[in-house]
């Protein structure tokens, strides 16, 4: 779990973790909106199902994998927060569910 | 759409090069996935205020972003390169926008990322490169609530420790792991002590300022292990444990060579800095003729000689492109080599005194997750090997190690180490995985709207040539390859045009 330093800028950027609203640091990407809200893990591993949460924070390790308004296998340290934005935990493998009509 | 010069990565290297090229009157574009200039070393650079608690040395990086925005240059943020074509067409993907852009030159300024750290339980949450805690520092003022602990070796361990104690959240312990020979083999290249007195004066700088801050420091700690349920609830080593909630695991930097690996340029295993590179020329020439690479994606010498390193490139490419005469592109160049002669002196003394111990490379426990997409661990690797995976890529077949969404930057190293140990040759012999496209993922959607820059007649007339079914040559760009030997890389553009893509 990670927060925000003390004499730090304030966190005014709101974003919806699996519902709930969240307000992180400007410049704080996805994953760290996680790792703010305290969730204990982004993702479940769709080989074994155990819990991960961001290794690298740049890109490289994949262990973030989230869903970020409604597209799954985004990697979210690579993903600005914005306002509004929506994130979801990514469990397993992504479903595919049918084209919208 | 051609230009003249494209950059990929926009740390030091890319903007110095970028800046410098411009200035030349080349038509350069400089792409790059992050938001912001800077890359992961100034990462967040331009929201930084002086007097920064992250330090003078990241302060540093203020002066290149700003010549960046102050330039000619086509700077563009949010672009992930998806791939790249030997002849320099590269794919990019813009906030779900796809397109493609033919540049005469391209230099690959990726940069380095932390060495993967395998120890048992380092999949846990709670356990993450110290880099991505900076990263947090960095880019939105964060800081790892309850008791963390940093261990591994390296400058930025201790740089971490103190930047995290100013920001008001000092870790409970600092580990180090370095192996007590490595003082000893540093000692035979005690001629750097006076050229590089600066960065040596620093490096107890941190390390006074860590002890001054209260944290304690543990050195030659072995057998660290990461231990929880469904998260890190202690750290335990040979001879103790802890109650922790952070791990920050580091053990030194190396290339990222995704880029370059999948363009088949020539790469070295280099035995001093324990990774691969691409082999380089000194303009950071490779070993395709229109590809160069500038950074630390070409060996690690760190932020100041990789921005020197990218002017160097720059200076080529406007002599390569007719800008410049050969005469002008040395005599521009002299005072930068020199330069960057002096960051690189220090080197071959700290590559020997921050050498990861071997289990960093090839972990003495069985159990411990090497891959950890597919989550193979070390003893799958060993076992394979034994029964006949002669290289990583034949490592695939057997155990679907590095097929997962990271293609292997993560167990690249590792597997190499564990195949070559467990058969008995050399790393360099067993090679590294081949890297395919696409290098980030992309939806099918994204890639149908690929706009190839041609017209409605001529991508119509492409279509009608093109067989009803892939071409069998098709076959080895777009399935995973087994065995040491990879076929040449095939360029994406036809395929794409004929539908294919």
């Amino acid at each position: 779990m990670f927060r925000p330093r003390l004499d730090g800028p304030a966190a005014t950027v709101p974003v919806v973790l699996e519902g709930r609203t969240v307000r992180v640091p400007f410049g704080a990407s996805a994953a760290a909106a996680v790792l703010v809200a305290g969730f204990r893990s982004i993702r479940e591993t769709p080989v074994g199902g155990s819990e991960r949460a961001p290794y690298c924070m740049m890109g490289i390790c994949f262990d973030c994998l989230a869903e970020i308004d409604g597209v799954p296998n985004r990697q979210s340290c690579m993903v600005e927060a914005r306002p509004g934005m929506q994130i979801r935990r990514q469990i397993r493998a992504r479903r595919i569910d049918p084209a919208p009509r | 759409m051609t230009i003249e010069f494209a950059i990929i990565g926009a740390g030091p290297a890319g903007m110095a090069a970028a800046v410098l090229a411009a200035e030349l009157g080349l038509e350069t574009v400089l792409i790059d996935e992050q938001g912001s200039p800077g890359g992961q070393v100034y990462r967040g650079i331009e929201r930084s205020q002086p007097g920064s608690l992250l330090g003078t040395d990241y302060l540093a990086g203020r002066p290149l972003a700003a010549a960046l925005r102050a330039s000619r240059a086509d700077y563009r943020p949010r672009a992930t390169l998806w791939h790249v074509d030997p002849d320099g067409t590269l794919y990019l993907s813009t906030e779900g926008r796809t397109e493609m852009l033919r540049a005469r030159r391209v230099l690959l300024a990726t940069g380095a990322f932390e060495r993967p750290v395998p120890i048992p339980g380092w999949t846990l949450p709670g356990v993450m490169g110290a880099g991505a805690a900076q990263i947090l520092l960095k880019s939105a003022d964060l800081v790892p609530e309850g008791r963390a602990v940093l261990a591994g070796q390296g400058p930025l361990l201790y740089l971490l420790a103190t930047q995290l104690a100013r920001a008001g959240a000092p870790p409970i312990a600092l580990f180090e792991t370095a192996p007590l020979e490595n003082y000893l083999g540093s000692m035979r290249h005690l001629e750097v002590l006076w050229p590089g007195r600066r960065m040596l004066i620093k490096g107890l700088g941190l390390i006074i300022a860590v002890k001054r801050a209260g944290i304690p420091i543990r050195r030659g700690v072995r057998g660290l292990r990461a231990i929880g349920r469904q998260s890190l609830e202690r750290i335990a080593w040979e001879g103790g444990a802890l109650a922790a909630d952070h791990l920050f695991l580091h053990e030194g930097v190396i290339p990222n060579v995704q880029v370059s690996l999948a363009l088949q340029l020539r790469h070295e295993w280099d035995e001093e800095q324990l990774c691969w590179r691409p082999s380089l020329d000194e303009w950071g020439r490779t070993s395709l003729p229109d590809i160069a690479v500038a950074g630390d994606g070409g060996g690690i010498y760190g932020a100041e000689a990789a921005a020197l390193s990218g002017r160097l490139a720059a200076l080529d490419a406007a002599s390569q492109l007719g800008h410049i005469g050969e005469t002008e592109r040395d005599r521009r160049a002299a005072p930068i080599r020199a330069a960057l002669d002096r960051e690189r002196a220090l080197r071959p003394f700290l590559d020997r005194l921050y050498r990861p111990a071997r289990s960093v490379l090839v972990p003495a426990e069985d159990e411990v997750v090497a891959c950890r997409c597919e989550e193979v661990s070390v003893g799958q690797i060993r076992r394979a090997a034994r029964l006949g995976a002669s290289g990583p890529n034949q490592l695939k077949a057997f155990t679907r190690c590095g097929m997962g969404p990271c293609q292997g930057r993560i167990c690249g190293a590792v597997v190499s180490a564990v195949i070559a140990d467990t058969v008995g040759e050399s790393v360099a012999e067993i090679g590294t995985y081949r890297p395919r496209a696409p290098f980030k993922p992309i939806t099918v959607g994204a890639l149908a709207d690929l706009d190839t820059g041609e017209s409605e007649q001529e991508t119509a007339e492409a279509s009608s040539h093109a067989a009803p079914h892939p071409p069998a040559d098709a076959g080895p760009s777009l399935s995973p390859q087994a065995g040491r030997g990879s076929m040449p890389p095939i360029p994406l553009a036809p395929l794409v045009r004929s539908g294919l893509g």
